[in-house]
């Protein structure tokens, strides 16, 4: 299978990444780019991270104003490993003019994220940086994430009641920018707040202004569910592997992958969503491709989303539906009605912190039991877990195969920092995918010419049969039906064989065999994840290696069905660690299934394991 | 849409093997026929029709149609309906739903299938009660109505599912009832009208609810409690046998509308208003005409089309997909790349 092949690849190749987060903060020196910086790391440091920061200095002091030699910017370093300097590659610039963005841009990691002033970015501000057109619009930073928005304009606002005139109010605008840097990274304002009061002693007035843009830049974050790069510890380093690259997040990337599995089952694709973090991106995404056969519909709440996807499925095309934990609760009824009607259907999941609206913006694996189990009724669904935002593409193809040749509901799972996280990405060529087209019922399939829309076939799938075929008419519906006809049959032993069919077909998804990411079967410890842990354990274990410790590492794709051989390979280590964002989900399916002693390492503060704890606990394991 | 082609069927054709399990004396029966009576004369064809339901006894429907038919899920049918009219415009849809599941668990989903104006009829079955759970009083019922769930009578004032459709922003609203022999007339204007038409079907439970539209329903006295309304005729009804010629007339003083005696053939002295189906203002009167003072407004109480979402939709994808092609990987490429060597 050509998925599996590239995918492969991709794990050897990647190299370890780093831990920390870079944040440059850029603009006129004017602007109190240094003020914010400075405040910046004071909040890290209270936060607990080790940091280094970085002034970059213009030479004349107040050089005229938006021009490039007037740039004047500070970045910080910080993150749980020991940082010695700062001056590596930021992740994240904000720049307050374009000025500041030009100056800096090449410093950014491709796939880093640009945080921006449309305020500042007007014609007379763009001449004097020397853009000709205006790089916010003109597509020239596709290579980065880009969040811009009018912060003079906001910051205005957030002042007005302190009677300052449009000019004092807009030296406050470094304050919005630091809050809403404090809401993206989880630092706290508090000693912001005291220290504004302390240096405005005797201008009460000028304080109350800087806090309370301070207040409102950091509401914005929380209010536009704005996720920080925190949700991104480790964007991966500049590829080294020939070939053409591009940087895609995770949504854009299983956006990408529907579209290609809609392709290689030669089927139009019809999209319904409700707006959701950080779901709505792949709405978003999709609502631009109508070119590729794709149909979106922004219905009028989860439930709507997910039925009308299964009607047009019913209606021959491929359905797929998207949410977060909170919206794939409210399709669970519908998803039980694909499970019934067997009808294929993509359920793609960016999970998030919960129970509840939980945390929107940060990064959970909570909803694998939700994924899992989490329906009325024996009502087993094939569960895909992306490992990255390059994965997502591969396993959103590999949902749609399952889905058409199985006749059944897929769930994809991402999660919010997958989502988000953007990295590079070398463009596969769709040539190298084996297409899997989709073969409709024409004629009757039963004997003396009648017709049996739940025969199955050698896979355990029944017909797929479009309304509009001659001669084909049937009903189909969520009331227990005939094992053969698929007219309502209550009677007991059509439950059993029909629960049991249900289930043999799930059981029976072809899945591949699991492999070992690092290291090799069979030793002191293996170290099993799903998901977007992907990352920090494939340091960690490489790391310990490095150390001379006898440590795995096995990442599972197919949380259900579980690779057949998965069971005697865990059993063919002396100790099992799985590391979680949840309590030890995967942990109780692993013992359940194969009875191994499968110990959890669990966290659920909606931030992503640090490598160094992974490491911690992988030598605690062993001691 | 393509035209459709018409179809020679008889009632015969619209039949299935299965055997129908409402209650003895159920309204649904009545519906059944007058639809399987209907699509014939349509020259529908069965291979292109297709009924969704929700749940509920209504809901059992498509069962009984030779069509195309899926029994989906508790008042999520219109969302169904709307996936399946977006993937195949041709297709035939009828809608299938009461009182519970269309106006109680599937309210918010009806409201905008009706506002988005996707083109299928929705059939609304209202008997003013949940049969198939064995008689809770419903988002319909009338105040006071004695069941398992109030045994003391409802306190909550019902909804008017006719109403309900217009305030929608429904283009059709018709309604008829189930052993009426005029309910085919209704089924076929709301089948050629482009657009999601509204039918209100009033149904008699005889198990839970029964004759609870006896009073207008009945055929004894029907001339003085139905008004027929019909397209450029004028809103009369009673007779002279009955204690005389009636119509309905606009109070221009107040802005409603008024019953007035007619004096032989001479309604338009009376005032007497000619119905126009177009008319958005008379039509909010007719759907809120109370019973009692007023007779049962019935028949096509609005019909004005306006173009239908599945038109929107495909516009915007043909505009979306000029003078682009579909090239995978050109699209895989997109964006900013770069060249590692």
């Amino acid at each position: 299978m050509a998925t599996q092949a590239v995918d492969n690849a991709q794990d050897r190749a990647t190299p370890p990444q780093p831990d920390a987060v870079v944040v440059r903060f850029a603009g006129d020196s004017g602007d109190g780019s240094q003020l914010t910086g400075g405040q910046f790391t004071l909040s890290t440091a209270l936060a607990g991270n080790d940091l280094a920061t970085f002034p970059d200095f213009p030479a004349e002091i107040r050089a005229p104003q938006g021009t490039l030699f007037g740039v004047s910017a500070f970045q910080i370093n910080f993150g749980s490993r020991e940082i010695n300097t700062a001056g590596d590659a930021p992740d994240v610039l904000v720049a307050m003019n374009p000025a500041a963005l030009k100056v800096n841009l090449d410093a950014l990691k491709p796939g880093g994220l640009i945080i921006a002033d449309t305020g500042e970015f007007t014609k007379r501000n763009l001449d004097k940086a020397k853009y000709d057109s205006n790089p916010l619009e003109d597509g020239s930073l596709d290579k980065w994430q880009v969040m811009a928005f009018d912060i003079s304009a906001l910051t205005i606002e957030a002042v007005k009641d302190f009677g300052l005139g449009n000019k004092d109010a807009l030296r406050s605008k470094n304050m919005w920018t630091l809050g809403l840097a404090l809401w993206m990274f989880d630092r706290p304002r508090e000693p912001i707040q005291d220290w504004l009061k302390n240096k405005f002693k005797s201008k009460p007035e000028i304080a109350d202004a800087n806090i309370a843009a301070l207040n409102a830049g950091h509401a914005y974050g929380e209010t536009a569910e704005l996720s920080g790069p925190l949700n991104q510890p480790s964007l991966p380093p500049v590829p080294t592997e020939p070939g053409l690259y591009r940087t895609i997040t995770g949504a854009e990337a299983v956006s990408l992958g529907l579209v290609a599995g809609a392709q290689l089952s030669e089927l139009p694709m019809f999209f319904g969503g409700y707006p959701i973090t950080p779901a709505s991106a792949i709405l978003h995404h999709l609502a631009r491709m109508k070119q590729y056969g794709v149909t979106t519909f922004q219905a009028e709440d989860e439930i709507a989303a997910i039925c009308a996807a299964i009607g047009a499925s019913y209606a021959g095309q491929l359905g797929v539906t998207s949410s977060s934990g909170p919206g794939i609760a409210l399709k669970g009824e519908a998803m039980g009605l694909a499970i019934m009607t067997e009808l294929p259907l993509v359920i793609v999941n960016s999970q998030r912190g919960g129970p509840s609206t939980g945390l929107p913006t940060k990064t959970e694996q909570s909803d694998l039991y939700q994924a899992v189990y989490g329906r009325n009724g024996d009502s087993p669904i094939p569960v895909i877990a992306a490992r990255s935002p390059s994965d997502a593409f591969e396993c959103a193809i590999e949902a749609c195969r399952i889905a058409v040749e199985h006749m059944t509901p897929v769930i994809l799972l991402t999660d919010g920092y997958i989502a988000n996280a953007a990295e590079p990405w070398k463009v596969p060529d769709p040539a190298n995918y084996a297409p899997f087209p989709v073969q409709f019922l024409t004629e009757k399939n039963g004997p003396d010419d009648t017709l049996l829309p739940y025969k199955r076939d050698s896979k355990g799938a029944r017909p797929w049969i479009k309304p509009g075929t001659p001669g084909l008419m049937h009903r189909i519906g969520g009331i227990e039906k005939h094992e053969q006809t698929g007219n309502i049959d209550y009677s007991p032993d059509n439950h059993q064989l029909m629960t049991d069919a249900r289930k043999a077909k799930i059981d029976g998804v072809a899945v591949p065999d699991q492999d070992v990411a690092i290291g090799e079967a069979g030793g002191k410890l293996a170290v099993v994840g799903w998901g977007s842990t992907f990352g920090p354990i494939h340091q960690a274990v490489s790391r310990s290696r490095a150390k001379g410790i006898d440590v795995s590492q096995i990442h599972v794709r197919h949380v259900w069905p579980l690779p057949a051989n998965l069971g005697e390979l865990l059993r063919s280590y002396d100790k099992v660690l799985v590391p979680e964002m949840n309590t030890g989900q995967f942990k109780t399916v692993l013992r359940d299934q194969f009875l191994v002693d499968a110990q959890p390492l669990n966290k659920t503060n909606g931030l992503p394991f640090y490598i160094r704890e992974l490491e911690e606990a992988i030598e605690e394991a062993l001691s | 849409m393509n035209a459709p082609v018409k179809i020679e069927t008889t009632l015969k054709d619209w039949e299935t093997d299965q055997e129908v399990r409402w209650c003895p004396g159920c309204g649904d029966y009545a519906i059944l026929k007058a639809v399987q009576r209907t699509l014939p004369q349509l020259g529908a064809d069965p291979a292109n029709t297709c009924f969704i339901s929700g749940i509920g006894c209504s809901s059992r429907f498509p069962y009984y149609m030779e069509t195309y038919g899926f029994h989906t899920i508790h008042g999520r049918a219109p969302a169904f309906a709307t996936g399946v009219k977006l993937a195949n415009p041709d297709l035939d849809v009828w809608l299938v739903t009461g009182d519970g599941d269309g106006l109680s668990i599937g309210g918010n989903h009806l409201m905008h299938v009706l506002r988005r104006n996707v083109n299928m009829q929705i059939m609304l079955f209202n008997n003013e009660i949940y049969g198939l759970t064995k008689g809770q009083y419903s988002p319909t019922s009338r105040i006071g109505t004695r069941s398992p769930s109030t045994p003391i009578g409802s306190v909550d004032r019902p909804a008017d599912p006719a109403a309900f459709a217009l305030g929608a922003g429904a283009r059709f609203v018709g309604r008829g009832f189930d052993v009426s022999k005029k309910l085919p007339d209704v089924l076929k204007a709301a089948h050629a009208h482009q657009g999601a038409a509204f039918i209100e079907i009033f149904q008699n439970c005889i198990v839970y609810n029964k004759d609870v539209f006896h009073d207008f329903a009945a055929p004894k006295g029907a001339e003085d409690r139905q008004l027929w309304l019909a397209d450029g005729e004028p809103m009369l009804f009673g007779s002279e046998k009955t204690g005389g010629v009636k119509g309905i007339a606009l109070d221009s003083e107040k802005l409603e509308l008024k019953v007035v005696e007619v004096d032989g053939d001479d309604w338009e002295s009376a005032g007497v208003l000619v119905h126009d189906v177009t008319n958005r203002s008379i039509a909010h009167m007719l759907v809120e005409l109370p019973f009692g003072p007023f007779p049962m407004a019935l028949g096509v109480l609005y019909d004005d089309p306006r173009p239908t979402f599945e038109e929107g939709v495909a516009d915007e994808r043909e505009r979306a997909t000029e003078g682009k092609d579909a090239d995978l990987a050109k699209l895989l490429g997109s964006g900013q790349t770069w060249t590692v060597e």
